[in-house]
C-alpha cells in the first residue's frame, strides 16, 4: 500500500484510515504470534450501540419485549449521563465482528481496533472455553434461524402465546447451561433437519398418547419405582425441553433456542478478567509499537494513554475493576518471566524465567478467571492493589478483616480472590432431582445452598410461577444444605 | 485473511419493533401516567413528546438469584490503607463494602432505582391519549400527522426535474432565443453575400473561393442553431405554502362551583384538550381564553382555571356575558374564528338556564363559528338538567351539546364539529 509510511495524526478519520490502522496493527500483532479470525469492523451510531447492548453484541436476535425494555433502560441511562457508552463491542464470531462507535476520535479508534480486533479476537480464537463451548462460524446463521423461527411461531401460534413462553423460558435462562458437559455444535442446516424430525416424533408420541392420558395420581408411599432422573440434571431448560409433559413441539423448540443462546455466552462470563486484561495488554503494546514505528504521532499516543489510564483505574474500597486486575495480572506474568525475584520463584516457579510470549499464549489458551487468578496472581500484585479480604455472616453488623496483603496471608487471599470469580457466587446452582413421571408428574428441584445463602424470596416465587406454566404440573423447589437436609421448600 | 470495514450507520430502527412490544406491555402503566400528565399539563403542551417514568416492578423479569444479605459473605477489596487483620468495619458504612457481590462477572441490572424514565414520542403519547377517547381511526390519523407545509405550483424557474417541464414556456423561450440568434446570423449572411457579390464582380478566383467559404460557414452556423436548447427549459416551480393563515380563538367556559369534582374536571379537561388539538391542526394560531364561573365569571389563566377553587352558587349566564365582553374587547369576529366550549355539570337555578339559552342564541351564536356544550358527570340527571333542557331549544347548525359521562363520550361530543370541519 502506498500510504504505509503515513503517520496518523489529528482526530478525524475515514473508513479507509480505520482499515489501514487495522492492517498496521495486524503487522505488529503477527510479530507476537497473535492468531486471529479475519476482522470485520462495523462503524455504528450510538443508537446502534444500544441495540448491541441489548443483544449482547449479537447483530441478529429474535423479537421480544424484554429487549425493548433493556433498550429503554440503557438509553435512559445514556441520555441522563449516568452511563457512557462503550467505545466498541466485539463478539466471538468468524469473521470477528467489531462494532466501533462513530463518535470515537481517531485516537480512540486507534485504541479500540487493537483492543477488539487483536486482543479479544485472538483470545476468543485461542481460549479453550471458547473453543469448546462456542462455534464462531455458526452462531450468526443460528441467530438468523432463531429469529425466523420465533417470527414464524408468532405468526402461527399468536404473539401472546409466544411471548408468554419466552417470558417463562427467559426466567430460567441461567439454569439452561451445561456447565460440565460440552454442548453439541451449532449447525443450522442440521438443526433444521433435526427440528423437522423432532416435530414428527413428538406428534407421533402425542398420538400414541397412553403415556399422557394416564391420569396423574398420587405416588404410593412405598413406591419402588426408580427415581427419575437417575442423577440430578443441572440444565433445567434441557430437562423441560425433553420432559415437560404439556409443552407443544414449538415450545420445546423455543426452549432449545433460549438455552443454546445462553450457552453461547457461558465462556464470556468466566473469562472476563483474563479477556479484558489480555485485550488491554495488547492494545497498550500495539499502540506503543505503532508509535515507535512512526505510524502515529505523539498527540494520538497521549490521547490513547489517557483513555488507557482511565480504563485501568481502580478506585479504593470498591468492586475490582476487571480491566485493572487483568491488565496488572498479565503485566506481572511478563515481569515474572523476564525478571523474576526470589519471591516470584518461590510462588510461581513454573513460569519464572520462562519465555514470556510462549507463557502468555499457553496461559491465554488454557485458563479461565478462577484458575488464572489462583495460579498467576503474584505477591507484588496483591501488594500493589493493597488487597484485603473481609468477611461477615448473616445477622452480623460488621465485617471482619481476615486477610491483608502481607506475606502470611498471600496464599489464602489469592484463593479467596479466585473464588470470587466462581459462577456459584452469583448464580445459584439449581438442579432437577425428581420427576414423578409415572405418578403425579411433580417436578422437584434442589438448590444446593452455597455458603449458607438463601434465594431471593420474591424473585424465586415469581420464577417458579413461570416454571409452572411451562411444566403444567406441580413444581417444588427445595433448598438444601451441604448435608442434604432440606432447609425450606418453595 | 482479509479484513473488511462496513459502514453500518445507514441501517436504522432495529429497535423499533421491540419498542412497540414493550409499550404494549406497559399499556396500563403508561395510561396511568397519561392520566397524570393530562392533569398536569397545559392544553398547549400536549402536542410534544413527553417523558414518562415507569416502575421497574411493572416489567420485572424474574430469575433465581442469591440473596446477598444471607449466609457467609466474603469479599476481596482493593485499596486497603487502614485495616489490619482482625479489624471490624461496620457493615453499612459506605466505604469498604462497596456494592454488589464483588464478583467480576455481570450481576444483571442493579436495582438501585425503582423507576426508569424514557421519552414517549408525540405520536406515542397522543395515541395513548386518543385510545381512551376512542377516536375513529381516520381522525386519529389526521391529528397525529404533523402538518407539513404544503407545496403548490408557483411561477416558472429554469431548473427542475424533467417531470415539471412547462412545455409552453419552454417553447416560448426557444423561439425567443432563435429569433435573437438568427437575427445576428442574418446580418452576417447579408454581409457575406455582399462580399461574395463584390468578389464575383471582381472575378478574382481566390477572393471568390474565400467569400464562398465564408458564406457557407455563416449559413452553416445559422443552420446549427438548435430548435431546442437546454437553456430554453422552463419548469413549473413548487413553492412551500403555509397552512391557511387564519386565527382562531377558543373559549373554555367551565363551571367551577363545588359540585364540579375532580372526575368532572378531568372529563372537562379531556374535552378541552381534544378540541384544542383539533383546532390547532386546522388553524395556524389558536388562542385560548379561560373563563370560569360560579355566580360570577372571571377570565383566568389556565392553572387557575383547572386547579383553582372558588366558592359560590352557580350562574351560567355570567360566563356567557363575560365571553361576549372579551370578544368585543379583543377578538373581532371579522379577524377570528370563534369557538366556544362550555363544560358544566348542568347546575343552574331559577331563570338562569333560560336566560343563558336566550343569551347564547342571540348574543354569542351569531359571532361564533361553533359552540359546543358538554354536560359532564355521571349523575342520573346528566343530560336532563334544567340547563340541558333550556339549551335543547336552541336550533342552530353550529351549536351542539352532549352528555359526557365517561372518557369514551368525549369524542362523540365533538364528533359533529369534526365532521363539519375536516382538517384541511
Amino acid at each position: 500500500m502506498q500510504n504505509s509510511t503515513r503517520k496518523f495524526s489529528g482526530s478525524e478519520w475515514t473508513l479507509d484510515d480505520l482499515l489501514e490502522i487495522e492492517r498496521i496493527c495486524g503487522q505488529h500483532a503477527q510479530g507476537y504470534g497473535l492468531d486471529v479470525f479475519p476482522n470485520q469492523m462495523e462503524v455504528i451510531t450510538s443508537e446502534q450501540m444500544l441495540d448491541c447492548y441489548v443483544s449482547s453484541g449479537l447483530p441478529v436476535n429474535y423479537g421480544h419485549w424484554s429487549f425493548g425494555k433493556q433498550f429503554l433502560i440503557e438509553s435512559g441511562k445514556y441520555q441522563s449521563g449516568q452511563n457512557a457508552l462503550a467505545y466498541e463491542i466485539v463478539i466471538n464470531t468468524n469473521p470477528c465482528i467489531a462494532f466501533l462507535m462513530e463518535g470515537n476520535s481517531l485516537a480512540m479508534q486507534t485504541l479500540v481496533i487493537p483492543h477488539a480486533c487483536y486482543g479479544h479476537n485472538s483470545f476468543s480464537k485461542g481460549n479453550y472455553l471458547f473453543k469448546q463451548w462456542t462455534q464462531p462460524d455458526a452462531v450468526l446463521d443460528y441467530m438468523i434461524f432463531a429469529r425466523n423461527y420465533v417470527a414464524d411461531c408468532e405468526e402461527r401460534f399468536g404473539l401472546d402465546r409466544v411471548e408468554q413462553t419466552l417470558d417463562a423460558l427467559h426466567a430460567l435462562r441461567d439454569q439452561g447451561l451445561d456447565k460440565y458437559k460440552r454442548p453439541r455444535k451449532l449447525d443450522t442446516r442440521k438443526e433444521r433437519a433435526e427440528q423437522a424430525k423432532r416435530l414428527l416424533t413428538a406428534q407421533e408420541t402425542m398420538r400414541q398418547a397412553e403415556y399422557f392420558s394416564v391420569t396423574p395420581h398420587q405416588a404410593k408411599a412405598s413406591s419402588t419405582e426408580a427415581v427419575f432422573p437417575a442423577s440430578p440434571e443441572e440444565n433445567l431448560l434441557y430437562f423441560i425441553e425433553k420432559h415437560a409433559p404439556k409443552l407443544e413441539p414449538w415450545q420445546r423448540e423455543l426452549a432449545r433456542i433460549v438455552r443454546k443462546i445462553a450457552q453461547y455466552f457461558y465462556p464470556q462470563r468466566q473469562t472476563q478478567v483474563m479477556n479484558e486484561g489480555w485485550a488491554t495488554f495488547w492494545h497498550h503494546r500495539l499502540i506503543n509499537d505503532m508509535y515507535d514505528a512512526g505510524q502515529i504521532d505523539q498527540g494520538i499516543l497521549l490521547e490513547c494513554l489517557h483513555s488507557h489510564t482511565n480504563v485501568i483505574r481502580q478506585p479504593e474500597y470498591t468492586r475490582l475493576n476487571p480491566y485493572a486486575l487483568g491488565f496488572a495480572a498479565w503485566n506481572e506474568i511478563k515481569r515474572v518471566c523476564e525478571k523474576p525475584t526470589d519471591e516470584d520463584r518461590e510462588y510461581l516457579p513454573d513460569i519464572a524465567g520462562k519465555d514470556w510470549l510462549e507463557t502468555f499464549h499457553d496461559i491465554m489458551q488454557n485458563y479461565r478467571d478462577e484458575s488464572f487468578l489462583l495460579q498467576f496472581v503474584t505477591p507484588k500484585l496483591v501488594r500493589d492493589f493493597r488487597l484485603m479480604h473481609i468477611q461477615t455472616r448473616e445477622g452480623q453488623d460488621h465485617w471482619t478483616v481476615s486477610n491483608t496483603a502481607g506475606p502470611e496471608g498471600f496464599k489464602s487471599i489469592r484463593s479467596q480472590l479466585a473464588a470470587q470469580y466462581r459462577l456459584e457466587t452469583w448464580m445459584p446452582e439449581i438442579s432437577v432431582v425428581r420427576y414423578g413421571r409415572d405418578s403425579d408428574r411433580k417436578l422437584v428441584l434442589q438448590y444446593q445452598s452455597y455458603q449458607g445463602r438463601s434465594l431471593v424470596e420474591e424473585q424465586t416465587v415469581q420464577t417458579l410461577k413461570q416454571l409452572r406454566t411451562l411444566w403444567g404440573f406441580d413444581v417444588r423447589l427445595e433448598a438444601v444444605d451441604q448435608h442434604g437436609s432440606v432447609l425450606r421448600t418453595y | 485473511m482479509t479484513s473488511v470495514i462496513v459502514d453500518r450507520r445507514v441501517d436504522k430502527g432495529k429497535s423499533a419493533a421491540n419498542r412497540q412490544r414493550v409499550l404494549k406491555r406497559l399499556d396500563s402503566a403508561l395510561k396511568a401516567q397519561v392520566d397524570k400528565l393530562i392533569a398536569r399539563k397545559k392544553l398547549k403542551e400536549h402536542d410534544v413528546s413527553v417523558e414518562v417514568s415507569i416502575e421497574r416492578k411493572d416489567i420485572k423479569e424474574p430469575s433465581f438469584g442469591l440473596d446477598a444479605a444471607t449466609g457467609h459473605l466474603g469479599r476481596v477489596v482493593p485499596g486497603n490503607e487502614h485495616y489490619r487483620v482482625g479489624d471490624k468495619i461496620p457493615r453499612d458504612s459506605s466505604g469498604a463494602q462497596g456494592r454488589g457481590s464483588g464478583s467480576g462477572a455481570g450481576e444483571g441490572q442493579s436495582d438501585d432505582e425503582d423507576n426508569f424514565r424514557f421519552a414517549l414520542s408525540r405520536e406515542e403519547y397522543l395515541s395513548l391519549l386518543f385510545d381512551e377517547l376512542e377516536l375513529p381511526p381516520l381522525l386519529k390519523k389526521d391529528l397525529l400527522e404533523i402538518d407539513e407545509n404544503r407545496f403548490r405550483r408557483g411561477g416558472v424557474v429554469r431548473y427542475g426535474n424533467p417531470g415539471t417541464v412547462c412545455v409552453a414556456r419552454t417553447f416560448k423561450a426557444s423561439i425567443g432565443r432563435r429569433v435573437a440568434a438568427e437575427a445576428q446570423h442574418e446580418e452576417a449572411i447579408e454581409a457575406a453575400r455582399a462580399a461574395l457579390n463584390i468578389a464575383l464582380a471582381d472575378a478574382e478566383p481566390t477572393a471568390v473561393w474565400a467569400a464562398e467559404a465564408e458564406l457557407q460557414e455563416v449559413q452553416q452556423r445559422h443552420a446549427d442553431i438548435p430548435f431546442l436548447d437546454p437553456v430554453d427549459l422552463r419548469h413549473r416551480a413548487l413553492i412551500e405554502v403555509q397552512a391557511p393563515r387564519t386565527a382562531a380563538v377558543m373559549f373554555c367556559l367551565m363551571d367551577v362551583s363545588s359540585s364540579m369534582d375532580e372526575t368532572r374536571k378531568d372529563l372537562a379537561k379531556r374535552f378541552f384538550t381534544l378540541l384544542y388539538l383539533f383546532l390547532s391542526r386546522k388553524y395556524e394560531k389558536v388562542e385560548l381564553v379561560f373563563i370560569r364561573h360560579t355566580d360570577q365569571a372571571q377570565e383566568v389563566d389556565e392553572d387557575t382555571f383547572f386547579n383553582g377553587t372558588q366558592a359560590g352558587s352557580t350562574k351560567v349566564v355570567s360566563a356567557l356575558i363575560k365571553m361576549h365582553e372579551v370578544i368585543a374587547l379583543r377578538y373581532p369576529a371579522s379577524h377570528y374564528n370563534i369557538f366556544g366550549a362550555q363544560a358544566s355539570d348542568g347546575d343552574s337555578f331559577g331563570a338562569d338556564s333560560t336566560d343563558s339559552s336566550a343569551y347564547l342564541l342571540s348574543q354569542l351564536l351569531p359571532y361564533s363559528r361553533y359552540f359546543v356544550y358538554a354536560e359532564v358527570g355521571d349523575r342520573p340527571e346528566t343530560g336532563s338538567t334544567s340547563l340541558w333542557s333550556a339549551y335543547s331549544d336552541i336550533q342552530a347548525e353550529h351549536f351542539n351539546m352532549a352528555a359526557v359521562r365517561s372518557r369514551t363520550e368525549v369524542y362523540p361530543a365533538l364528533a359533529k364539529l369534526f365532521q363539519r370541519e375536516q382538517p384541511a
